[in-house]
Formats: C-alpha cells, sequence, structure tokens
C-alpha cells in the first residue's frame, strides 16, 4: 500500500521535473520536452493502473494550479488552450502503454516498452490530443493532425528513450519495474 | 518556485475558490457557443481589465503565463491567413485569449490550499466506494514537497555531467534522476511504514 503511493507520486514528480527540464532541440529544429517521456516511463515502469494514478496525480496537481507542465504551464490554462487532449490525454497514454508491457511479460523489456510508449504515449496520445486541438480549434481532425505532425518524431526518439531507460532500470532495480512483477 | 498565486492580497484573492471554480466552469461553457468577433473583443477587454484591477505585477505575471498560449496562437493565425480564413483565425484566437486568460487569473488569485481542499471535497463521494481518500491527499503533499527536491537532484546530475564532460547535457540525465525517484519512492515508503503506515480515514 504504501511502497504503490510512494511510487505513484514520486513517478508523477519526476513526470513534472521532466517538463521542467530545458527543452532539447532535435536535429529537425522542433524543441521536445521530456515530459511525454515521463509518462511513457510510469506506463512502463509502474504498468497500467499504477501509471495510470501517477499520470493522474501530476494532472490533478496541474490542475490545482502548480506550474509543472512543460514550459511553467499549469493545468486550468492546459484545460482551456488546445492542448488539452494531450493534457487529459496523459493518463490514459500511460495506461495503454502499462497494459502493453504487462501483457507482454515474456518479450524483452525493452522491445515491448517501446512498442507500448509507441501504442500508448504516441499514437494513443496523439488521437486525443488532436481530438481536443480539433474540438478547440474547430477545425477537422485532419487538419488539427498537420498542425501536430512536426512533434511525432520527437515522440518516436522518446518512445526509444524510454526502452532504453526502462530495460536499465529493471536490470539495476528489477524490484522496481511494478509492470513485470 | 512551485506556485503561480501572486503573494498579494487583491479582491480576487478574497472570493472562495469554489466560486472562482465554478463561475470558470460556467464561463467556459457559455462562451462556446459564441461565434461574434465583436461579442468576443469585448470579452478578451473585459478580462485584460480584470487583469488591470490587480495592478501592474499581475499583469507581467498575465502576460508571462500566456507567452505559450501566444506561439501557437501566432502558428494558427499564419495557417489561417494562407489559407484564407483570416476572419475565423481572428475569432478562433480571441476566444483562446479570452478562455485561457481567465483560467490565469483564477489560478493567479487562488491559493494552493484553497484549490486543495475544493479538490478534497469533490473526492469525497469517492469514500463510498470504498476509496481512501487521505492517501489522494498524501499523494497530493508528496508531490508537492518531492518535486522541487527532484528538480534540485536533477540540476546536481547535470553539473556532475557538465564538470566531466564538454558535450551539451543530454537525455542520458533520465537514467539517474529515474533511479533518485525510484530510490527515494522505497524510502519514503519504508518511513510511512514505520511511522504507522497509511491509516484509513477516521
Amino acid at each position: 500500500m504504501e511502497r504503490n503511493l510512494t511510487f505513484i507520486a514520486l513517478f508523477a514528480a519526476l513526470i513534472a521535473v521532466l517538463g521542467l527540464l530545458p527543452k532539447l532541440t532535435l536535429g529537425f529544429g522542433v524543441p521536445i520536452t521530456a515530459q511525454s517521456l515521463g509518462v511513457m516511463l510510469a506506463g512502463t515502469v509502474l504498468g497500467a493502473k499504477r501509471g495510470f494514478l501517477a499520470a493522474l496525480l501530476f494532472v490533478g496537481l496541474a490542475i490545482v494550479g502548480l506550474p509543472i507542465l512543460a514550459g511553467g504551464r499549469n493545468g486550468l490554462e492546459a484545460i482551456q488552450s488546445p492542448s488539452v487532449g494531450f493534457f487529459l490525454g496523459f493518463p490514459i497514454a500511460a495506461f495503454v502503454t502499462g497494459l502493453i508491457v504487462e501483457r507482454a511479460k515474456d518479450m524483452n523489456i525493452m522491445i515491448v516498452s517501446v512498442i507500448g510508449s509507441i501504442i500508448g504515449g504516441v499514437v494513443a496520445l496523439y488521437i486525443l490530443g488532436v481530438m481536443g486541438l480539433a474540438w478547440k480549434l474547430e477545425k477537422s481532425f485532419t487538419e488539427s493532425l498537420l498542425l501536430v505532425t512536426a512533434f511525432i518524431p520527437g515522440d518516436a526518439v522518446k518512445a526509444l528513450l524510454a526502452g532504453v531507460v526502462t530495460q536499465a532500470i529493471y536490470k539495476a532495480r528489477p524490484n522496481a519495474v511494478m509492470s513485470r512483477s | 518556485m512551485l506556485s503561480l498565486t501572486l503573494p498579494m492580497q487583491s479582491w480576487a484573492h478574497s472570493i472562495p475558490a469554489w466560486v472562482k471554480l465554478a463561475l470558470l466552469v460556467v464561463i467556459s461553457f457559455a462562451m462556446f457557443p459564441i461565434r461574434d468577433i465583436a461579442i468576443l473583443a469585448v470579452i478578451v477587454g473585459g478580462v485584460t481589465c480584470l487583469y488591470l484591477t490587480l495592478g501592474r505585477m499581475a499583469c507581467a505575471q498575465g502576460l508571462k503565463m500566456l507567452k505559450p498560449l501566444a506561439w501557437m496562437m501566432a502558428i494558427l493565425l499564419i495557417y489561417h491567413v494562407i489559407t484564407g480564413q483570416i476572419g475565423e483565425g481572428i475569432r478562433i484566437t480571441l476566444k483562446m485569449f479570452a478562455l485561457v486568460g481567465i483560467a490565469n487569473f483564477v489560478t493567479m488569485t487562488t491559493r494552493l490550499d484553497d484549490m486543495i481542499a475544493v479538490v478534497m471535497i469533490l473526492l469525497a463521494p469517492l469514500k463510498l466506494l470504498g476509496i481512501n481518500t487521505r492517501s489522494i491527499a498524501l499523494a497530493f503533499a508528496m508531490v508537492i514537497r518531492f518535486t522541487p527536491v527532484l528538480f534540485q537532484k536533477s540540476a546536481d546530475i547535470a553539473n556532475s555531467w557538465r564538470a566531466r564532460s564538454p558535450k551539451r547535457v543530454g537525455w542520458r540525465v533520465v537514467l539517474p534522476l529515474c533511479f533518485v525517484a525510484i530510490d527515494d519512492a522505497e524510502h519514503i515508503s519504508e518511513a510511512l511504514r514505520a511511522r504507522g503506515g497509511v491509516t484509513s480515514d477516521h
């Protein structure tokens, strides 16, 4: 009980800190933040349920006013802004990612983490995010997708990183990878 | 570091948090069907006046908080100009600035404790489902406490990287940061258990 709670809380904090780190600029000029990497890791390391709760806790704290979203934004602002779908989609993204890692227990942890992060942290998150954009900006789904296409390669790179990092955690702290225990 | 609430007293600070949040919800829904640019411009003007009543510091912080949205809307406006729907672009931009401006106003004039108190009241019905809301409160407190700690440690990790490498700090700092988070989580859970654990509601 206590262990679940502290892992959920510390991963919520990890998602926050990864978003506050200085932006990395990829080769093709699009700045990326590591925030969604934190969401992916919550899923790959904690599994579906706890990953979902960690991301939900993060969302809750952003809503009460902590400037923990990438760029120092807060949750009420994010809900009103066009990026609402990405913000509220974090818990679902972590859940889907975690579910895939949990279900494929005999697959190599790195490969399954990359696959899980792509399906949960990129595909599922972008579907929800683009739905939010389409709703707020009163555009079609395709038009909205076009607006964020430039960010997809960056998020794909993050999914690869999530795989590498999860494997390293699995080697050094096997007990912490709750999706595998 | 971890607060956007303006450190001052104003008329807006003294309105109860739940009233402001309820108004925010009502205004958001009420604004949804408005399509008239003139009305939207008046609303944006009204929101600007709200900030003006709080003084210079509030306006400066309010503008700063609008920066990320401004970038996004600038790109969107260019898109509308290219596709020849300038009016449409202006309408959506005004609406977004009004909505986000009001949301930030609520965040800036409401103390974190008051916001959390509202959240806890909203979560109270979960008790009927057998969910321990005290553990949710504890989780909130832990994140508020440990985000700055973890942030400080990430800065330490980045510094030790810089001390050893001429290259820019890259994604490699993520792994040690994860270990810090995991080890802290283990230690805190032991500390909690040693102090009687997370007890249920009483």
